[in-house]
């Protein structure tokens, strides 16, 4: 294929539009969820492996198989601590995945599992973290069927990482996808953003301070099924605002679907220790990972009834109503603040910095 | 939140801000000092709720715009040397230097750290009595107690393999200097509230008396910021210039005594070089004989820097009002966030940056209706 010549990485022609000429090494920010991600992909990853199912950019590829519309997605979990106030990295491992799955419309059905450990990792917190798979794996009615172990030398990992992946199945007559939102669609989330985050952030070391936050870790494709059994293809786009934020996916959205998005700040469900705690720490809540919520672009008319069966399931009793999709500022995200003046939420570079004052 | 949500209430803030479109009869430039409040401005969208003519200036406040490439240059060099574990506070991160950003040196297999307190870093030392732990205490009046106590700490702990790289900025100094360069553009000011609860407001009655302006502490809330904004326009409307305290939940005239007592111990003012501004005399505070021992730059004999700033950058001009940063030819084109030539598009508060976002967003239309006037800030 002609596509092939001009696929190979080539660190020199990383050019226009966005260069990457600033880091010729990966640097943290590469992982963030901001932009140097999103760069990695559409610079090096996409071209190099260029096909019509990767093209998509979904949290899940769509696989057609003989007339079976399947969706297939992998996530790796490298998260520190391993254990954090409401979770720990098996439950997010196992709901990573399955929501990834669930966000593409599919019922999630099988997940494989891989861990690569460090030489001297205890025994008995890898028996925890896989007890905490099982037990995940069971709340969201996936099955885990393959696996792998692998095992580097000490100082060369850091404790345990974990990579699943996983094939659900996409209900029939059912399309939605992050290109997908129209202008008039009413933006929904599931319940309060920033709790992963803070929770995380509350327990890593050198930060640690008391508080109640815990992570919001959770599988969702049952609340999501409830949704499409109710209201089908009113429901356009869907995505688990994890690394990043809300800001990053309703960024990620608007760009796809080439609409604005404006969003009213003052409905945005927000716990008071989280939002105390990103005061502290000069962080804002709208960039910080979830990773039991989801958001929904639906269709203006079938927003009520989205949001009465949001709040009757127990993973969606925060949630809220928080903006539409607009024709206006495309590829934008916009906010009303509450003092009744508009913001522009950016997308962000790399990691969000604590700020100095 | 106490202390917090009842300045944010957003009726409060439209009333406040009608009070001033009924105030202000002509057009005046207001600069707010601190970096933390053009963040407030930016992210509330403080300005364009004020009149047409009430123009607020982002000035030379941020921490993170006005250290010279100089010492980012010497951060990026003591960090990449083997034993050093050289922590800063997150934004200063990603500041370009010469060559690369601190973040390189991480990806590269420096020990780089981020702490919340430079004590964390006195504590880092006390732990790894075998490595070189370095702090990068640069800013205002305000992040300088906390550094003047890490090595007061060090010192009477005898941790000696603790230093800090030490570049501390002062505001009467760089006020005077943008109210004594001809041509500025600036009616009055909103002092830096944080920088006021350390050092008081005694050091600012000649300053506004001198060059007739008026200086009024302000704080970083919505309403804070309104408060102080309203005051202001108060003043150049009636035609006096006095320093005002719009900000006294917080700040004394004397302010914080034992924090200025350490700092006098700890630090002596110096000469220093402000990123796009140049040097400006006695502007600045460096260690004191008797904590000599501390400083990283002596401790690590960094030489052969030599650094260069684009010549398509006119942060300098921006700074000082004397610009807006549209009218930098640069400006969108060669320099971007993703791509800055200068400082003030590095930090999400920098000037340039600012406007950067926010020149893309007006040109939407859903704007041209939004909101009472837009003012000068927002018709790039």
């Amino acid at each position: 294929m002609s596509e092939n010549a001009k696929a190979a990485p080539d660190f020199s022609n990383w050019s226009c539009p966005l260069p990457l000429a600033g880091y010729p090494t990966i640097v943290m920010g590469h992982g963030g969820g901001g932009k140097l991600g999103n760069e990695l992909v559409e610079n090096l990853f996409l071209p190099a492996f260029r096909n019509p199912e990767l093209e998509n950019l979904g949290d899940a590829a769509v696989l057609d198989l003989g007339g079976n519309r399947l969706a297939m997605s992998t996530d790796s979990f490298v998260v520190q601590p391993l254990f954090f106030p409401g979770g720990s990295i098996g439950e997010l491992a196992v709901n990573g995945t399955v929501n990834d799955l669930a966000v593409s419309g599919a019922e999630p059905k099988f997940l494989s599992a891989s861990f690569i450990l460090e030489e001297g990792f205890p025994l008995n917190q890898l028996a925890a973290i896989v007890q905490n798979m099982a037990a995940a794996a069971a709340t969201a009615g996936v099955k885990i069927v393959t696996g792998d172990t692998k095992v580097v030398e000490r100082g060369h990992g850091d404790g345990c990482y974990i990579n699943t992946a996983g094939i659900g199945v996409l209900r029939p007559g059912i399309v939605v996808g992050p290109h997908r939102a129209q202008a008039g669609d009413a933006i929904l989330v599931s319940g309060t953003v920033g709790d992963h985050g803070m929770a995380i952030m509350s327990v890593r070391e050198g930060l640690e301070f008391e508080s109640q936050i815990r992570s919001d870790c959770a599988a969702l494709n049952g609340l999501i099924a409830e949704v499409l059994d109710a209201v089908g293809n009113a429901v356009h786009a869907m995505r688990d605002p994890t690394r990043g934020g809300l800001a990053s996916t309703l960024n990620e959205i608007a760009q796809n679907s080439g609409v604005g998005m404006a969003i009213d700040e003052a409905s945005l469900p927000v716990r008071p220790e989280v939002q105390s705690a990103c005061e502290l720490l000069g962080l804002d809540p709208v960039y910080v990972a979830n990773e039991g919520k989801v958001v929904f672009f639906v269709a203006p008319e079938a927003a009520d009834q989205v949001l009465a069966i949001l709040r009757a399931h127990p993973l969606g009793r925060d949630a809220a109503r928080i903006g539409r999709v607009t024709a206006e500022h495309p590829r934008m995200l916009v906010a009303r603040t509450a003092m009744g003046s508009n913001r522009v939420i950016a997308i962000q570079i790399g990691e969000q910095l604590p700020r100095i004052c | 939140m106490k202390y917090l949500t009842e300045f944010r209430n957003g009726e409060i803030a439209q009333r406040m801000a009608r009070e001033i479109h009924q105030i202000a009869t002509r057009p005046w430039k207001i600069m707010e000092v601190c970096g933390g409040q053009t963040h407030s401005i930016i992210k509330n969208g403080i300005d364009q709720m004020l009149p047409a003519g009430i123009e607020m200036i982002h000035g030379p406040g941020c921490p993170v715009c006005v250290t010279p490439l100089e010492l980012i240059d010497k951060a990026l060099a003591i960090a990449k040397q083997p034993g050093v574990i050289f922590c800063s506070f997150g934004d200063m991160l990603r500041v370009p230097g010469t060559e690369g950003d601190l973040f390189q040196v991480k990806g590269a297999g420096g020990d780089v750290r981020v702490v919340y307190s430079p004590l964390d870093a006195v504590e880092l030392a006390a732990k790894n009595p075998d490595k070189q732990v370095v702090f990068f205490g640069v800013g205002f009046e305000t992040t300088a107690p906390a550094n003047a106590m890490s090595v007061h700490i060090a010192k009477r702990r005898g941790i000696q393999n603790f230093s800090l790289l030490v570049s501390h900025v002062l505001v009467p100094p760089a006020i005077e200097a943008i109210l004594g360069a001809p041509g500025h553009q600036i009616d009055g000011f909103l002092l830096a509230g944080h920088v006021c609860s350390v050092m008081g407001y005694w050091e600012y009655p000649p300053l506004a008396e001198k060059y007739k302006t008026p200086l009024v502490v302000t704080g970083f809330e919505p309403l804070d910021l309104l408060d102080g904004i309203r005051r202001c326009v108060i003043q150049l409307e009636s035609g006096r210039h006095e320093v005002e305290n719009a900000y006294e939940r917080i700040v004394t005239l004397e302010g914080n005594r034992p924090a200025q007592r350490l700092l006098a111990e700890v630090f002596e003012v110096t000469d220093r070089a402000w990123r796009g501004i140049g040097t400006i005399p006695k502007s600045g505070w460096r260690l004191s004989e008797a904590y000599r021992a501390f400083d990283a730059e002596q401790r690590f004999h960094i030489t052969g820097i030599h650094t260069e700033e684009s010549p398509l950058c006119r942060a300098g001009d921006v700074l000082r009002g004397a610009i807006k940063p549209a009218e930098c030819s640069a400006f969108g084109k060669q320099c971007t966030p993703r791509h800055p030539l200068g400082a003030t598009m590095v930090s999400s508060e920098g000037a340039c940056a600012a406007y950067y976002n926010y020149g893309r967003f007006i040109s939407a239309e859903e704007l041209a209706g939004a909101g009472s006037g837009l003012s000068g800030a927002t018709n790039v």
